[in-house]
């Protein structure tokens, strides 16, 4: 079986499925990122430049939580979003809540600078090499799969972040919370004339938004160095992302990230050159037969 | 602005149709204040400082075409002022070409890249143009991490300045500042006729309300598209001039930084303004030289900058002034 998929795909299967195991892992961050972008955008009318540096704040805040007051993975995890999505009510009510009447193009500027400086803060306190985060104990080791050594925590990320897309799916399709949330998206004068406090929403829908980022980045921590600088360069693929899979459609924007995730790692295996420009080139050729992306609206 | 386009299809404002040349009468004056400028500079000024500083003026003109007049944030200038810098750079070394022709043929391959960019992302508008030239830029960086002409990591080095039209020796610093000063003139005189031209005119009103320009019988994406390759090939100049000047191409000028610094001296001159860009540019120039030792807290203060801007002074510094005085700078 596995000679006879060797004599397919002309590669040794493990390297095969290393490759595609790596690429879920990064379609896992592609698909938490660009799913907070769609939901702040859906509401917000911004996009938000700062994801990356935010994204980038979850690992770090993972990464002082333990080295600072001892806590450890599982805590970071729900802690760090919090912290983070808690910076990110600041941002929005102090600088973002004033834009709402401009051009939304204001909206990326200000982001893409508060990006700026959040970056260069994290540069200047803890340089650009990197600083490690362990595996916690629970998760490491590997697990023989007959084919491929698989690393738990590999495994991991894949399963979990799946469950978190799929509960923020269920959150916005089959909730009242939800439903608040797709009527404000659609007229948000009319949904405040009903009574809801719809700025409050907003708000919310930031610091949900930027704690999923956040979140995503404690589950890379483990897996790359955490580093200033791991943000910014993922965010410009996820925006790519975000224009091949259009912002219309939540599960649309998960199935973009996975998909474009493996397609990366194919890549990698077969034209490892190309691996860097695959997304983009991609996201041209949609562009030219669907200029709304594959999930979008028109 | 909005009282142009309603006032008709090709608005002329009274003071453009006094003015001379196309300038109103202070813009005529804030003119002949930058040619003098140009020309005492040197003589004030470190040469190889006030050169940088032209080059990124006249990258910053360029953008400004795109977003001042046509309303198209493109976050990937980087790709076409790099792209200028890489070929210019290249050319004048390994093929011995005279600085003029590097630099007419960095900007030519800089303005097809411009085309075929511009005819990709234009299919979007607003949010989603910026997030595609982003993208299409973070393309080129990759390809020119990789790709052998560009030297990767070390970049171009040792680039020939030359001798222009293969007689003046650009070598000494006041050769080439004269160069540059009159490319950059040319440069900005060009986005200007631009601008002031019935193709302009056109351009601002997409700028104001594309359907209504649509509805007019324009085809708003062929002047969209046109407006983008002669802002990518401006960006290309200024690059390959830059590459000719230091004598080094690098990764950097290609950089989503780079973009974003471009997008920042826009800003803090003032968007749509005609001299905004390049004082905006001196400005950012002067700081990050002042600045150099301080690492990475430039990029706060220039993350900072961004924000007082989009906060508070959204007109910009020549914005603002020319509210004050109310006349058109």
């Amino acid at each position: 079986m596995l000679e006879f998929l060797e004599t397919i795909t002309g590669v040794p299967t493990p390297l095969l499925f290393g490759q595609l195991l790596l690429g879920l892992i990064n379609g896992a961050f592609y698909a938490m990122l660009s799913l907070g972008l769609a939901v702040i955008f859906g509401l917000l009318n911004i996009i938000n430049f700062t994801h990356g540096a935010q994204f980038m704040m979850g690992a770090f805040v993972a990464w002082m939580l333990l080295a600072w007051a001892g806590i450890g993975y599982w805590g970071a995890l729900i802690l760090a979003p919090l912290i983070v999505g808690a910076t990110g009510v600041v941002i929005e009510r102090l600088m973002i809540s004033r834009l709402y009447k401009l051009d939304h193009l204001y909206g990326l500027l200000l982001t893409f600078g508060i990006g700026l400086m959040i970056e260069g803060v994290f540069r200047n306190e803890f340089g650009s090499s990197g600083l490690p985060y362990r595996i916690p104990a629970e998760l490491s080791g590997a697990w023989d799969l007959g084919f491929m050594f698989m690393p738990i925590y590999r495994g991991w990320v894949v399963v979990f972040s799946l469950v978190i897309c799929l509960a923020t799916w269920l959150v916005i399709e089959k909730t009242r919370l939800g439903a608040y949330l797709r009527a404000a998206t659609e007229n948000a004068p009319l949904v405040q004339a009903f009574g809801v406090n719809v700025p409050r929403m907003i708000t919310l829908t930031y610091g949900a938004g930027v704690a999923l980022a956040a979140l995503a980045g404690v589950l890379a921590a483990p897996i790359y160095s955490v580093n200033p600088q791991m943000g910014t360069n993922l965010i410009i693929v996820v925006f790519a992302v975000v224009v091949i899979g259009g912002m219309g459609s939540i599960l649309g924007s998960v199935i973009t990230g996975f998909g474009l995730g493996v397609v990366e790692g194919l890549t990698k295996v077969y034209w490892p050159e190309a691996s860097a420009t695959v997304i983009f080139v991609i996201m041209a050729i949609v562009l030219l037969t669907r200029p709304a992306g594959l999930f979008g609206r028109a | 602005m909005a009282s142009e386009t309603t006032a008709g299809p090709m608005p002329t404002t009274t003071a453009e149709a006094q003015g001379l040349w196309g300038y109103s009468r202070a813009q005529f004056v804030a003119l002949l204040i930058l040619i003098a400028a140009l020309i005492a500079g040197p003589f004030f000024l470190y040469p190889v400082f006030l050169m940088k500083l032209l080059c990124f003026a006249l990258f910053a003109c360029a953008f400004n075409l795109l977003i001042g007049y046509v309303g198209l944030l493109s976050f990937g200038h980087a790709a076409y002022f790099g792209m200028g810098g890489y070929i210019a750079g290249y050319t004048a070394k390994a093929w011995g070409f005279t600085p003029e022709v590097a630099v007419i043929t960095g900007a030519l391959v800089a303005g097809l890249q411009g085309w075929v960019f511009g005819w990709i992302a234009i299919r979007r508008q607003g949010i989603y143009f910026a997030m595609i030239t982003l993208a299409m830029a973070q393309m080129v960086y990759f390809v020119c991490v990789q790709a052998p002409f560009t030297g990767g990591e070390d970049g171009i080095q040792a680039i020939p300045r030359g001798r222009l039209f293969g007689i003046i020796d650009l070598g000494p610093d006041m050769n080439m500042y004269w160069f540059v000063a009159a490319v950059f003139l040319l440069g900005f005189v060009m986005v200007h006729r631009v601008i002031h031209s019935p193709y302009g005119q056109v351009l601002k009103a997409i700028r104001e309300n594309e359907p209504r320009a649509t509805s007019l019988g324009y085809r708003t994406d062929d002047y969209k598209l046109v407006a983008f390759i002669l802002s990518a090939t401006l960006a290309g100049v200024a690059g390959g001039v830059k590459s000719l000047v230091f004598g080094i191409a690098t990764l950097t000028d290609v950089h989503w930084s780079m973009s974003g610094e471009v997008v920042l001296m826009t800003l803090v001159g003032g968007l749509g303004t005609v001299f905004g860009p390049m004082v905006g540019a001196a400005v950012i120039v002067t700081m990050q030289n002042y600045l150099a030792e301080m690492g990475a807290w430039v990029t706060v203060i220039q993350g900072a900058i961004f924000v007082a801007v989009v906060l508070a002074f959204r007109r910009g510094l020549v914005g603002e002034i020319a509210n004050l005085l109310k006349v058109k700078l």
